[in-house]
């Protein structure tokens, strides 16, 4: 199986003793076509073999949970017959080589997830981190994918309602971009991605396949980059919205009509995980038939066809006498479907092309004999000196502080991005992009969805165990703050090079962070995503994992709080504990250098406390704000802003205004409330300026200084 | 009273107008573009979105879709045709409303509230608005600038600001009969207080007391 110089399974990505493992299962040396679907199953994107052994250590169960980590998306009860289906993903390799058609295929992909589950896809939400805007080639990445969010997401006709946008020297050479994608769907019509009985029908539907994304998977997720990386742009797929559109609403038809028994999306690893996932399910397997596939282009060897992403393909299993009712859905909606298979009795994924057969495997192989490691594991020895020298600012000058702040593109308002996304349609959005949490109402009900994502890469590197626990308790709080009681955590891991021991302690130190406080807050993981060799020229970014909770308000508080609902004379509260001297990960150490010292741990009692306490104060509180980047001073600056109206802040002290120690928030309330036994009273709006420390600005020029962080960055 | 809502392939907002047309006691009904006959509906609106994609140019596929011969025949007829954001892209590469819609000054998409002014209440979709009413409705386009070289579109709303360097600011144009008109923010958007304004209700309420039924 070598050719002159490097083995064809080398050049797969695959190592000698992979290799070997299959010609064990196999009992032979493989096909070339079975070569290939090893390889892209076995990568490091498709079957987390570096990260699985580990992943089992997150809380996956509780009664609402409907389905779990492992099929294409989590789905929860939200009650009433109704369940929501929840995603994330990341495209971070493909859009740093590609950023438009990276991030575009990331939305593509991400949507298929939560349809393949039956459900309509409501909301998308990205987490994108980039290197400083004052390098050109950041500028260049975040522009285009911002616009590749953008030119996707709104052609495909689902709102983009939020995320999140951050800089960091990291990410220079690697940035993250992170994909989260929200169902709703009716009990009745959940889908799961099995190939059903013996007999059943393989219908592929969609886009025609061809030669993009070959090894998508293998060569760009699951490797590291070097300057060569431009070289790796045709691995990038290419998206066509309109073709997925297209596909969305065909789907829903065959869900709604009862005409499939299961369907799976084509994403990573193509018709090699869409054959081989489904029948593997249901303990089964498939004949395949090559030659029926619509191709875009000709020649096309069989691993080519195997191995390709195009995107926007579903493989759809139908009970024979419904096949002519699903061709003609596909018809109406005017996609190409064809007929590729059949589900086989026994368990062998048998695939011919051109009347011979070039794969004759066990279908459940290609995912559950995938490889297992468990790779060594060390602390980084330089942790301990990060800790003995944490950043002590003392006094700092208030107001040109909280300025400098602000005009931080990773604090600034990130509407130069959102208001590029289309976040208004399906007239849903009740809290919109610029708040803690998004909130969607369900349509024909008094329930209302809460989403809220954190990361924050500084904080990880500092303790990845605190730090990922402290991003949970955050978008816990976020989504809180909206009403909304946190039901469940998907997560996003993305970290560098797994086979450097110190990599994989990050790894285990966020399972183990993100689990404690999944347990402390009886909230269920009911998905996620790994991305590692997040590394350019051998520098790994931060530990970088990205939490979506998902919070159910039931009923919606109508209005909910929002920072615009401040007016003149209401009173401010802070609400949670008091704040440490301990700035180690905050955006105030941040202007002053890099991250150190230990960062605060997270407080499961008073954590929890405070999230009754929000819960509470959102059926009565105009306003709700989470304290997090930038502290007190910036949150409350962010409710002038947003509202128009000045405040006079009551605090002092470098801590109190900027500290961000967890567990925190401000309510805006009208006088004579019943005030909150964990608050107190710290000032009140009123006039155009903020006043606070003795010092005075002008609300005018807090705004400014808001929303022209980012356009300014941007002009260079 | 019957409402055609078209819905070509890459059409998004077609449900968003149907709840907001709802709302106001109408009967809309999602047609399909291959439809050949309108008869029996009072009116038609053209919803937002992609229709074939924005292949070639936005608007242009659509145009040469089934459903715009009996679209066509309606706008004669003097009934209500309505284009919302890509169906006011429609209704221009149709020739039922002047000048046509290029990329927005700035060359970049545009998702937020603007403020519009009513300037002409002659029309289907301004006839409940009074002339200087100013209206908060989002926008969210990326061929959103409109353009006339024949100065012969009514303009009928127009831009407070100018937030994507359309001719005359027009936010809504209408033909000369006042019974077709294009508007590229999107009304169905601002018919709840919840999301953050009403005033979108004025615009629908006026299309919809335009209804007349249709006389066998």
């Amino acid at each position: 199986m070598t050719t002159t110089g490097t083995p064809v399974y080398a050049q797969l990505g695959m190592t000698e003793e992979e290799y070997l493992k299959v010609v064990e299962i196999l009992g032979r040396e493989p096909r070339p076509a079975e070569l290939a679907m090893y390889s892209v199953m076995w990568s490091e994107h498709c079957s987390y073999k570096s990260s699985r052994a580990h992943l089992r250590r997150f809380p996956t169960e509780a009664p609402w949970v409907v389905v779990g980590p492992g099929e294409n998306a989590g789905v929860v009860d939200i009650g009433d017959g109704w369940l929501a289906a929840i995603r994330i993903e990341s495209h971070n390799h493909p859009s740093f080589v590609e950023p438009y058609q990276g991030a575009a295929t990331g939305v593509g992909g991400i949507l298929r997830d939560v349809f393949t589950m039956g459900a309509r896809p409501v909301a998308l939400w990205d987490q994108i981190r980039f290197g400083p805007l004052d390098q050109p080639r950041n500028r260049y990445l975040f522009g285009g994918v911002v616009s590749g969010i953008a030119g996707y997401g709104n052609a495909v006709g689902v709102p983009t309602v939020g995320g999140e946008v951050e800089f960091d020297d990291c990410y220079s050479g690697n940035p993250l971009v992170n994909v989260m994608c929200l169902g709703v769907l009716r009990k009745e019509q959940l889908v799961l991605g099995t190939a059903g009985a013996p007999g059943n029908v393989a219908v592929l539907l969609g886009a025609a396949t061809g030669r993009d994304g070959i090894g998508g998977a293998s060569v760009l997720a699951s490797a590291s980059f070097d300057e060569s990386a431009t070289t790796k742009r045709p691995s990038v797929q290419v998206g066509d919205p309109f073709e997925e559109k297209k596909l969305i609403e065909a789907c829903l038809e065959l869900y709604e009509k009862g005409l499939v028994d299961g369907i799976q999306d084509l994403g990573a690893a193509g018709l090699s995980c869409a054959t081989s996932e489904p029948a593997g399910r249901a303990g089964l397997g498939m004949d395949v038939d090559l030659d029926r596939v619509h191709l875009r282009e000709t020649g096309m060897t069989a691993p080519e066809i195997l191995m390709s992403e195009s995107q926007e393909r579903m493989l759809a299993f139908v009970r024979p006498e419904k096949v002519d009712d699903v061709l003609e859905v596909a018809r109406r909606w005017e996609i190409d479907a064809s007929v590729i298979g059949t589900v086989r009795a026994d368990d062998r994924l048998v695939v011919t092309h051109h009347g011979e057969v070039v794969a004759d495997i066990p279908a459940a192989s290609l995912s559950g004999d995938a490889p297992l490691y468990h790779r060594p594991i060390a602390r980084p020895d330089w942790i301990d000196g990060l800790w003995a020298d944490p950043y002590r600012p003392g006094d700092v000058l208030v107001v040109d502080t909280l300025l400098r702040l602000l005009r931080h593109p990773g604090v600034g308002s990130a509407a130069w991005a959102y208001e590029q996304y289309d976040h208004m349609l399906f007239l849903d959005t009740v809290v919109g992009p610029g708040h803690d949490g998004t909130l969607l109402r369900v349509e024909g009900t008094k329930k209302g969805l809460a989403v809220s994502t954190d990361g924050n890469g500084r904080l990880c590197l500092l303790d990845p165990r605190r730090g990922a626990s402290r991003l949970v308790w955050e978008a816990a709080l976020n989504v809180a703050v909206t009403g909304a009681r946190p039901i469940a955590a998907v997560d996003n891991l993305n970290l560098g090079n797994p086979e450097k021991p110190e990599v994989m302690w990050q790894l285990v130190e966020v399972i183990e962070g993100m689990s404690e406080a999944c347990e402390a807050l009886g909230i269920p993981v009911v998905g996620g995503n790994v991305s590692l060799y997040n590394e350019t020229d051998r520098r790994d970014i931060n530990p970088t994992p990205v939490v979506g909770v998902l919070g159910l308000a039931d009923p919606m508080p109508a209005p909910p709080p929002r920072l615009d609902r401040a007016r003149p004379g209401m009173e401010i509260w802070l609400i949670g504990p008091e704040p440490t001297d301990n700035f180690a990960g905050s955006c105030l150490e941040r202007l002053d250098g890099p991250p150190r010292g230990r960062p605060t741990a997270a407080d499961p009692e008073a954590g929890r406390a405070v999230i009754e306490e929000a819960l509470r104060l959102a059926h009565v509180a105009p306003v709700l704000h989470d304290v997090s980047d930038g502290g007190l001073a910036v949150a409350v600056a962010e409710i002038c802003i947003a509202s128009g109206v000045g405040a006079t802040l009551e605090v002092e002290g470098t801590a109190a205004l900027f500290g961000e120690d967890p567990h925190r928030f401000v309510a805006v309330v009208e006088p004579g409330w019943d005030p909150p036994a964990l608050g107190r009273r710290i000032g009140a709006m009123g006039g155009d300026s903020l006043v606070v420390g003795g010092e005075r600005v002008a609300v005018s020029a807090l705004a400014d200084a808001y929303r022209n962080a980012i356009p300014e960055a941007m002009r260079g | 009273m019957r409402v055609a809502v078209v819905v070509f392939p890459g059409t998004n907002c077609e449900r968003d107008v149907v709840r907001a047309l709802r709302l106001l006691g109408a009967d809309p009904e999602l047609v399909w573009h291959r439809e050949t006959d309108l008869s029996g509906f009072d009116g038609v609106v053209l919803p937002g979105g992609f229709a074939h994609g924005d292949a070639l140019r936005t608007g242009a596929i659509a145009a040469l879709s089934p459903i715009m011969e009996p679209v066509r025949k309606m706008a004669e007829a003097g009934r209500p045709v309505l284009g919302i954001c890509n169906g006011f892209q429609i209704l221009c590469e149709s020739g039922l409303l002047p000048g046509a819609l290029i990329p927005n000054r700035d060359l970049a998409f545009i998702c937020r509230y603007v403020e519009v002014e009513v300037v002409d209440d002659t029309t289907v979709l301004t006839a409940a608005a009074e002339p200087g009413q100013v209206l908060r409705i989002p926008l969210n386009s990326y061929e959103g600038n409109w353009v006339d070289p024949s100065r012969t579109g009514r303009v009928v709303v127009r831009y407070r600001d100018d937030p994507n360097g359309s001719q005359d600011r027009a936010a809504a144009v209408a033909n000369a009969a006042g019974n077709v008109v294009g508007i590229m923010p999107h009304p169905e958007r601002a018919t709840d207080s919840l999301l953050g304004s009403e005033d979108g209700l004025v615009l629908l309420e006026g299309f919809v007391c335009s209804l007349q039924p249709v006389r066998a």
